[in-house]
């Protein structure tokens, strides 16, 4: 996030689009509906009537993989009716008239053809935003988990630029980060392309920096991201894989091949807490210690580092990822000598600028405190990009509209998009004495028109199957979901809804696109099961 | 700025103050049921009465706004007078069942019975007699120990939203809860778990501590809750090495003290018998249990017969910033950059 949770209670408008976050984010969930009760104007934009939209000023209920075509309609507006931030975008950004050039075909006439969303709403939701003091846009994985999810990324970069509200307090670009510490495993470095701190693999500096603190030559090569590795299981390049706290056999998309390759591939650790889906496929399985059971640090959706605290001991002979990882260390010959988690942070504090300035002796003291923070004087930053951007400039990309990679047709006519729900997280709430039983299984959403169709009542269980694979699940008939859509959740190994998802990719980032693809539901009896 | 004086002692408060913000200011202790800063005043409880010179009636400090030239007393005879008549008239429908209460030791109402000498009421009469609800897998409602202090209600419509339970019915029969009087589940509650937080007394009991330590024996650990990106501060209850209890951190400058279902209630995975314990070795083809020392030599050897590049490793967005960090670290000395997490994803 650009901004900090807090500034939500001052928002003029908040725009959010690609996200639920009063099931994935409830106390950012609560603070975006009080806001909009206390008379903040609220712009929802989802495929799904969403709690939010209950207290929306506006909504857009766009047909899924269409953001971009929305978010060019909104520019559209805003620039025809000289609504944009022209001392703005003359003083702090670069790429305009590239921009305007390709939204000018984005008429809200054309914008409604594609996203289904009436014109004259495009055009209030996009004069309630650029009118307003202050607005924040708020997205998710609505966003990104498309096949263009870097460019609904970019037109939603485009649109807070256009119309100035990025770098203030409440005004910016606010990716809701979905995992406790997404965040923070970012920042670390776990990632192909760079180390710790976002410095380049590819960057001579870099690793001449992180070569000598750790006293060895680095390889300048990015490595292969997650999707890719699976890829190179099945061509022999990958040949020992390591997961740490990941289910990727129920939470990737299109498990069969992922599956395929956990099996294929010749050597498999999984450290985790349970014995997951995924550890069935290991080789060794290792006890890991779960947050209660450690010391250290995690790093918010607002850049936040707070403190885990040990509270109780590990099951059995389970330990903490850190204990672990140091003793292989030594096994391995490394010499690491890692006393305390703080010991960790400190080295991770002298190599990531951001991270400079913050100690566990001022997390005690002072609570969590916001990166970049770049000296031990430093108070931390609540909002990003004050007077200028990290790259200098605010860049505009102009961004085409795009039609997903797989769309309903004839033989599989009902789209499919996923999500969570308000009560599990991921897969670790089946773990949950009081949630499990509470919310012991899938109930997916079908629009009354699609149940009627098939003849399915509320309550059945009915057989849904692309070109990857089949599951039965539960339904619910609600029009919470459009006609042709239905909605389930990945939270169910007994339904897991990404036997079902495709494996195309978004080209930059390599991510799935797990909110689309192309199904047909079937009675069970007649499908035998 | 306004000067009032409260026993005596002079304080200078800002304008719209109310006397117990006054009060606090200078540690003066006034006893409050149904009051939260975080929330309208509700000045519903009465325990805050105070007197204040040239005002006929008693006042409520919780409510009351601070004027100019004030002279407020919190403990003349008066006040404690009706204070205790207040206590009376509560306990004259409160089961006194604190032997067996979870709210043993933590309950306003019993703190300020004793601050009081009150050990029971002269009011004999009607009595409610609400039945249990134990309906849900997360808290239990006995509506026969409810004072009526509205917090649950302020909390589950100022701070949650939901607005799922109000006051219903009048007089003897008021009773808070859901719409139609359904059960919670029915309702538009989502179990954030706040209103037992901030409940007084015992009518609001979460299910996951029952019976497993009374307030005095728990330590509470401050931490950062482990499921979304929003990092909610919790306070963990410890008792005998478990996890019996949690609540939402109000020193959080992210959650202020708010915590929804997986927060306040999800945290029982920590005792889930199915909890890894050993390392476990696949042996022809079946996982059996082995050493740590069997375990990390093997995998090391397995790692010393590759090339860098032919070995990759997911990190964890729900592991520390400090195991990631060594994550990538390790790999990276051995050569290998493939190093991802479900970021991505």
């Amino acid at each position: 996030m650009t901004n900090s949770i807090g500034e939500i209670d001052n928002a003029d408008v908040m725009f959010v689009i690609g996200a639920n976050p009063t099931a994935a984010h409830p106390v950012i969930g609560y603070r975006l509906k009080m806001a909009a009760k206390n008379g903040a104007t609220l712009i929802v934009a989802d495929p799904r009537q969403i709690e939010l939209v209950d207290y929306a000023d506006v909504f857009l209920r766009l047909r899924p993989g269409t953001n971009e075509a929305l978010l060019n309609g909104m520019i559209h507006v805003i620039l025809a009716e000289g609504l944009a931030d022209e001392k703005f975008i003359r003083e702090r950004t670069e790429g305009f008239p590239e921009m305007a050039a390709v939204v000018k075909k984005y008429t809200p006439a054309y914008a409604a053809e594609i996203t289904g969303v009436p014109a004259a709403d495009i055009r209030r939701a996009a004069r309630l935003f650029a009118g307003a003091e202050n607005a924040s846009i708020f997205y998710t994985l609505g966003i990104t988990n498309h096949t263009t999810g870097t460019d609904g990324v970019l037109s939603v970069a485009n649109l807070a630029l256009v119309t100035g509200h990025v770098g203030k307090p409440s005004s910016g670009v606010n990716p809701l980060r979905g995992q406790n510490n997404v965040q923070g495993a970012c920042d670390m470095g776990a990632l192909p392309n760079v180390f710790t701190g976002y410095q380049g693999v590819g960057e001579r500096g870099a690793r001449f920096k992180f070569g000598r603190a750790w006293g060895t030559r680095l390889n300048p090569r990015p490595g292969l991201t997650i999707t890719e590795v699976f890829d190179a299981i099945y061509t022999k390049e990958i040949k020992f894989l390591y997961i740490m706290g990941e289910n990727p056999a129920l939470t990737e998309a299109n498990l069969h091949h992922v599956r395929g390759a956990l099996e294929k591939v010749d050597f498999l650790v999984v450290q985790d807490i349970f014995f997951t889906e995924t550890a069935a496929y290991a080789d060794v399985v290792l006890p890991a210690a779960a947050f209660a059971e450690k010391e250290g640090t995690f790093t918010n959706t607002e850049r936040r580092v707070q403190m885990v605290r040990k509270a109780i001991n590990p099951p059995g002979e389970a330990k903490p990822d850190w204990v672990i990882l140091s003793a292989l260390a030594r096994e391995l010959r490394l010499k690491w000598n890692y006393a305390t988690p703080a010991e960790i942070f400190q080295e991770i504090a002298r190599l990531n600028p951001a991270y400079a300035g913050i100690s566990y002796q001022r997390l005690e003291k002072e609570g969590g405190l916001q990166w970049p923070c770049p000296d031990a004087k430093h108070p931390g930053t609540p909002y990003l990009h004050q007077d200028k951007f990290v790259r200098g400039k605010g860049l505009f990309t102009p961004v085409e509209y795009q039609p997903p990679a797989e769309e309903p047709d004839s033989d599989y006519s009902l789209l499919l998009t996923t999500g969570r729900i308000l009560f599990h997280y991921n897969t670790m709430t089946r773990y949950s004495g009081a949630i499990e039983p509470f919310k012991p299984e899938e109930v997916a959403q079908v629009n009354p028109a699609d149940a009627g169709h098939l003849g399915v009542v509320e309550g059945e269980t009915v057989k849904l199957s692309s070109r990857r694979g089949h599951i039965a699940v539960r339904i619910t008939i609600t029009d919470a979901v459009p006609p042709g859509v239905i909605y389930v959740t990945f939270h169910y190994r007994e339904s897991a809804v990404n036997l079902l998802t495709g494996s195309a990719l978004d080209p930059v980032t390599k991510t799935p696109e797990f909110k689309i693809c192309a199904v047909k539901m079937e009675k069970l009896a007649t499908a035998g099961a | 700025m306004i000067t009032l004086t409260i026993n005596g002692h002079r304080v200078e408060v800002e304008a719209g103050s109310t006397i117990l913000e006054a009060a606090e200011k200078l540690g003066i202790f006034i006893p409050t049921l149904c009051h939260d800063p975080r929330f309208t005043p509700a000045g519903a409880c009465r325990m805050c009465l105070v007197e204040v010179e040239r005002a006929r009636a008693l006042m409520a400090a919780c409510s009351v706004p601070v004027m100019e030239g004030m002279a407020v007393h919190t403990d003349t005879e008066r006040v404690h007078a009706a204070r205790k008549e207040n206590l009376r008239l509560l306990l004259a429908n409160h089961p006194l069942d604190c032997l067996t209460c979870e709210k043993n030791g933590d309950c306003r109402l019993q703190e300020y019975c004793y601050r009081y000498g009150i050990a029971e009421s002269d009011y004999q009469g009607a009595r409610k007699e609400y039945a249990l609800d134990e309906s849900n897998p997360f808290l239990i409602r006995d509506l026969n120990k409810c004072v009526l202090c509205g917090l649950c209600v302020r909390v589950c419509h100022e701070i949650n939203g939901a607005g799922a339970i109000d006051f219903t019915n009048r007089g003897f029969y008021t009773k808070v809860a859901p719409a139609f009087d359904d059960a919670l589940e029915a309702s538009s509650c989502v179990f954030c778990g706040m209103c037992v937080d901030v409940c007084p007394v015992g009518a609001l009991t979460p299910k996951q501590g029952l019976r497993r330590g009374r307030p005095w024996e728990l330590q509470k650990v401050r931490t950062t809750c482990p499921f979304c990106g929003t990092g909610c501060g919790l306070e963990l209850s410890v008792k005998d090495d478990r996890v019996v209890g949690v609540k939402g951190d109000p020193a959080s400058p992210v959650s202020r003290g708010q915590t929804c279902v997986k927060g306040r209630f999800g945290l029982d995975f920590l005792h889930s018998p199915d909890r890894l314990q050993k390392p476990l070795m696949r042996k022809n083809g079946e996982m059996v249990e082995a050493s740590w020392e069997e375990a990390l030599s093997l995998i090391a050897s397995k790692m010393r017969g590759l090339r860098g590049r032919e070995m990759a490793g997911f990190s964890s967005a729900r592991a520390t910033n400090e195991e990631n960090y060594l994550f990538q670290k390790l790999f990276r000395m051995l050569g290998s950059n493939n190093i991802d997490h479900c970021a991505r994803l």
